[in-house]
C-alpha cells in the first residue's frame, strides 16, 4: 500500500497504535454510540467525553491540531440543525425584527443546536483519530473479524489497492485538460457551463474505460498467480488478554460518562 | 384579505425563508454525506436496517451472477468512481460540480454490482474520509447505496422501454436517470433529518430538494458527457445488463419507489405534523429521560448540586486527564529513550 496525500495514516509507535484493530474499532464505535446517547444539553458529560478523546490523541502522538484542523470539515453541515434555533418551543432568548415581522430564538433551540453541532464534531474527531491511526489492511483484519461479507471487504481491499492509482490516473486528465485550456486573464477558461460539464463528463468517461481495461490486465495476473475467485487471507491474530481489558475498561468508563450526562443533566 | 393569507403564507414558512439560503450553502458543499449527531439513535439504527437487508440481498444475487473475474472488475469500478469525484468543474462563483456516479454505474454494470460498489465507496469515505459518519453509515448506505442505485436504474429502464434504441434514447436516459438518483437520495436524507428532529420537515425538504434538482443537473451533464465517451469508444459497455424476465420487478421496484418518495415528501412538507409526531415518537430516548430518571426527584451527583457547577467540574477535570495522558507519554518517551 502506497504512502499518498489521501492516505490519513500517521505512522507513529505509540500505544494507540499498538492497540489491536479489532479492539480499536470496538471503542470508537462504542464511543460515537455514547456520544449519542448522551442527552442534549449535557455539556459536563460531553466535555468529559471530548477530554477522554484528547487524552487518546495525546497518547497516540498525532498532533492534536491535525485532528482539531480536519474536525473543522463536518461543520459546514451544522447549519442544516441552525433552523431549530427559531422552531423550537421554549423560552424567549432573543427576537429581532425583519421587516414587520419578529422572529424569536429560544433558548431550549440554542440547547439543541449547540448540542448536536458540539457531538458531531466531538464524533468526527474519533473517526479521524481511528483512521490516523489504524493503517487500512488492519482495518480490513477488523472488518473481517466484524463479519462483513468476505466478498464486500475483497472489493473494498481491491479498491485502496487502487485507488491511488485511479486517483494519479484522474491527477494526468485534470492536467491533460489545464494544459490544453489556454488561460486568458479576466476571461473563463473554456466554454459554457453545459460544455465544461461535458468535458468533465468525457475524462469521467475515460476514466471508467482506463479502469475496465486495468481490470482486465489485473484479473489476468491474479489468474497467472492461481486466483480461483476465492480471497484468502491469514487466519487472524487471536485478541491478548490485555487488550481485551483495555476494551472492557474503556465501556466500563463510557457507560460511566454516558450516566454522568443522563444524572447531572 | 390578501394580505392576512399572505401574512399566513410567511408565518406558516417563516422557518424555510430563513433556513433556505443557509441550508443551501451547506449542502452546496458537502453533497448529502450526512455526519454522526445529526440522526437520532433510533432512525439511524432503522436505517441501518435496511441498508443491511438490501446489501445483504444484493450480496446474494451477485454471488449467484458473477464469475470470478467480477471480482477484481468490482474493486477497481469502485476506485473509478471514488477518484472520479476528484474530476470536477466550475460552476460559478468558486462553487464546483463533481460526478457521484450511483447512476453510472448502474448504467454500466446492472444495479446488484453496482449496490455493491457504492456501499464500498460510501463505507470507505465515511471510515477513512469521514465524508459521512460512522454511526450515520446505514443511512448513507441506504440513501447512496440502494435508493440512489436502484432509482437510477429504475427510470434509465422506464426511458429505454418507452423510447427508440438510439443513441439519443441512450444519453437522455443517462441524464434522466443520474438527476433522478441524486434527488430521490437527497429527499431520503431530507425525511431522516426530519424524523430525527435535526431539521424541520417543511425546511429540509424542499432546501434539499431545490438544491439537489441543480446538483443533479451538473450529476446528469456529466454522465451523458461519459455515456458519449464510451459510446464512441467502447458501445459494447452499453448493452442491456439485466437478465430477461427476472428483472423487471427491479426496475419497476426502483420506479415505484422514485415515484412514491417524490409525491410524499411535498405532502410531508406541507403537513410537517406528521413527521414531527414520528420524530417525537422516534427521539424517545431524548423525551424518555425526563421521566426514566426522575424517580428521586431532583438528583444530581452526589455532592454536586448543580448543573453549571458539574459543567466547571467537567472541565477541570478533563483537562487533567489530558495532562495525565500527556505526562504518560513523555514517561514512556524518556524511559524507551533511557533503555
Amino acid at each position: 500500500m502506497h504512502a499518498h496525500p489521501f492516505d490519513p495514516y500517521v505512522p507513529t509507535a505509540s500505544p494507540v497504535h499498538a492497540l489491536d484493530p479489532r479492539i480499536k474499532l470496538a471503542l470508537v464505535l462504542s464511543f460515537l454510540l455514547g456520544v449519542a446517547l448522551t442527552p442534549h444539553g449535557a455539556w459536563a458529560a460531553l466535555i468529559l467525553f471530548f477530554a477522554s478523546l484528547m487524552a487518546a490523541v495525546v497518547l497516540s502522538g498525532i498532533s492534536p491540531w491535525r485532528i482539531l484542523r480536519r474536525s473543522l470539515i463536518g461543520l459546514p453541515f451544522a447549519l442544516a440543525a441552525f433552523p431549530l434555533l427559531f422552531t423550537t418551543a421554549g423560552a424567549e432568548w432573543f427576537s429581532f425584527h425583519a421587516g414587520s415581522w419578529t422572529i424569536t430564538a429560544t433558548g431550549e433551540g440554542l440547547r439543541r443546536f449547540l448540542s448536536i453541532a458540539l457531538k458531531s464534531w466531538i464524533s468526527v474527531q474519533a473517526a479521524l483519530l481511528l483512521s490516523a491511526a489504524t493503517p487500512f489492511p488492519d482495518l480490513l483484519l477488523a472488518l473481517r473479524a466484524f463479519r462483513v461479507p468476505q466478498l464486500l471487504v475483497s472489493v473494498i481491499g481491491l479498491m485502496w489497492r487502487y485507488l491511488f492509482v485511479l486517483a494519479d490516473e484522474a491527477i494526468r486528465l485534470m492536467r491533460a485538460r489545464d494544459a490544453r485550456s489556454g488561460i486568458e486573464p479576466g476571461r473563463r477558461p473554456g466554454g459554457g457551463v453545459i460544455w465544461r460539464a461535458r468535458v468533465a463528463g468525457g475524462m469521467a468517461g475515460s476514466l471508467f474505460v482506463r479502469g475496465f481495461d486495468r481490470a482486465d490486465r489485473v484479473y489476468a495476473a491474479m489468474l497467472a498467480r492461481g486466483y480461483d475467485g476465492e480471497t484468502r487471507a491469514l487466519p487472524a491474530p487471536p485478541v491478548a488478554p490485555v487488550q481485551y481489558a483495555v476494551l472492557a475498561a474503556g465501556c466500563v468508563w463510557l457507560a460511566l460518562l454516558i450516566l454522568i450526562g443522563i444524572l447531572v443533566h | 384579505m390578501l394580505l392576512h393569507d399572505l401574512k399566513s403564507v410567511w408565518m406558516r414558512h417563516r422557518p424555510l425563508w430563513m433556513g433556505f439560503g443557509l441550508t443551501g450553502v451547506w449542502l452546496a458543499t458537502t453533497a448529502m454525506h450526512i455526519p454522526d449527531g445529526f440522526l437520532s439513535l433510533v432512525v439511524a439504527l432503522i436505517f441501518w436496517a435496511l441498508a443491511i437487508l438490501a446489501i445483504g440481498y444484493a450480496l446474494s444475487r451477485v454471488r449467484g451472477e458473477l464469475k470470478e473475474r467480477q471480482v477484481p472488475m468490482m474493486g477497481i469500478l469502485a476506485a473509478v468512481i471514488f477518484a472520479g469525484q476528484m474530476l470536477n468543474f466550475s460552476v460559478a462563483g468558486g462553487t464546483s460540480g463533481h460526478l457521484l456516479g450511483a447512476a453510472l454505474a448502474a448504467i454500466l454494470i446492472g444495479p446488484w454490482p453496482a449496490v455493491l460498489i457504492m456501499t464500498c465507496v460510501v463505507s470507505v469515505q465515511a471510515l477513512i474520509f469521514q465524508d459521512g459518519g460512522l454511526l450515520a453509515l446505514g443511512a448513507n448506505l441506504f440513501n447512496m447505496a440502494v435508493v440512489g442505485v436502484f432509482v437510477a436504474w429504475g427510470i434509465y429502464r422506464l426511458i429505454r422501454k418507452i423510447t427508440p434504441d438510439t443513441r439519443w434514447s441512450k444519453l437522455l436516459a443517462g441524464f434522466l436517470a443520474a438527476w433522478a438518483s441524486i434527488e430521490i437520495a437527497s429527499l431520503v436524507a431530507a425525511i431522516q433529518l426530519a424524523l430525527s428532529g435535526t431539521s424541520p420537515a417543511n425546511v429540509a425538504i424542499p432546501a434539499m430538494a431545490g438544491i439537489h434538482a441543480i446538483i443533479g443537473l451538473g450529476e446528469g451533464l456529466i454522465t451523458i458527457g461519459a455515456l458519449a465517451f464510451l459510446m464512441a469508444v467502447r458501445p459494447g459497455l452499453l448493452d442491456d445488463k439485466s437478465a430477461p424476465g427476472e428483472s423487471r420487478l427491479v426496475w419497476i421496484g426502483g420506479l415505484a419507489a422514485a415515484i412514491l418518495l417524490a409525491v410524499l415528501s411535498p405532502l410531508a412538507s406541507a403537513h410537517p405534523d406528521g413527521l414531527e409526531w414520528v420524530a417525537e415518537q422516534t427521539g424517545f430516548l431524548d423525551a424518555a429521560q425526563g421521566p426514566a430518571y426522575e424517580i428521586i426527584p431532583d438528583y444530581v451527583l452526589p455532592g454536586i448540586s448543580n448543573e453549571a457547577a458539574a459543567t466547571i467540574l467537567a472541565g477541570v477535570v478533563g483537562v487533567g486527564i489530558v495532562l495525565a495522558a500527556a505526562w504518560l507519554v513523555t514517561r514512556i518517551r524518556k524511559s524507551s529513550a533511557a533503555g
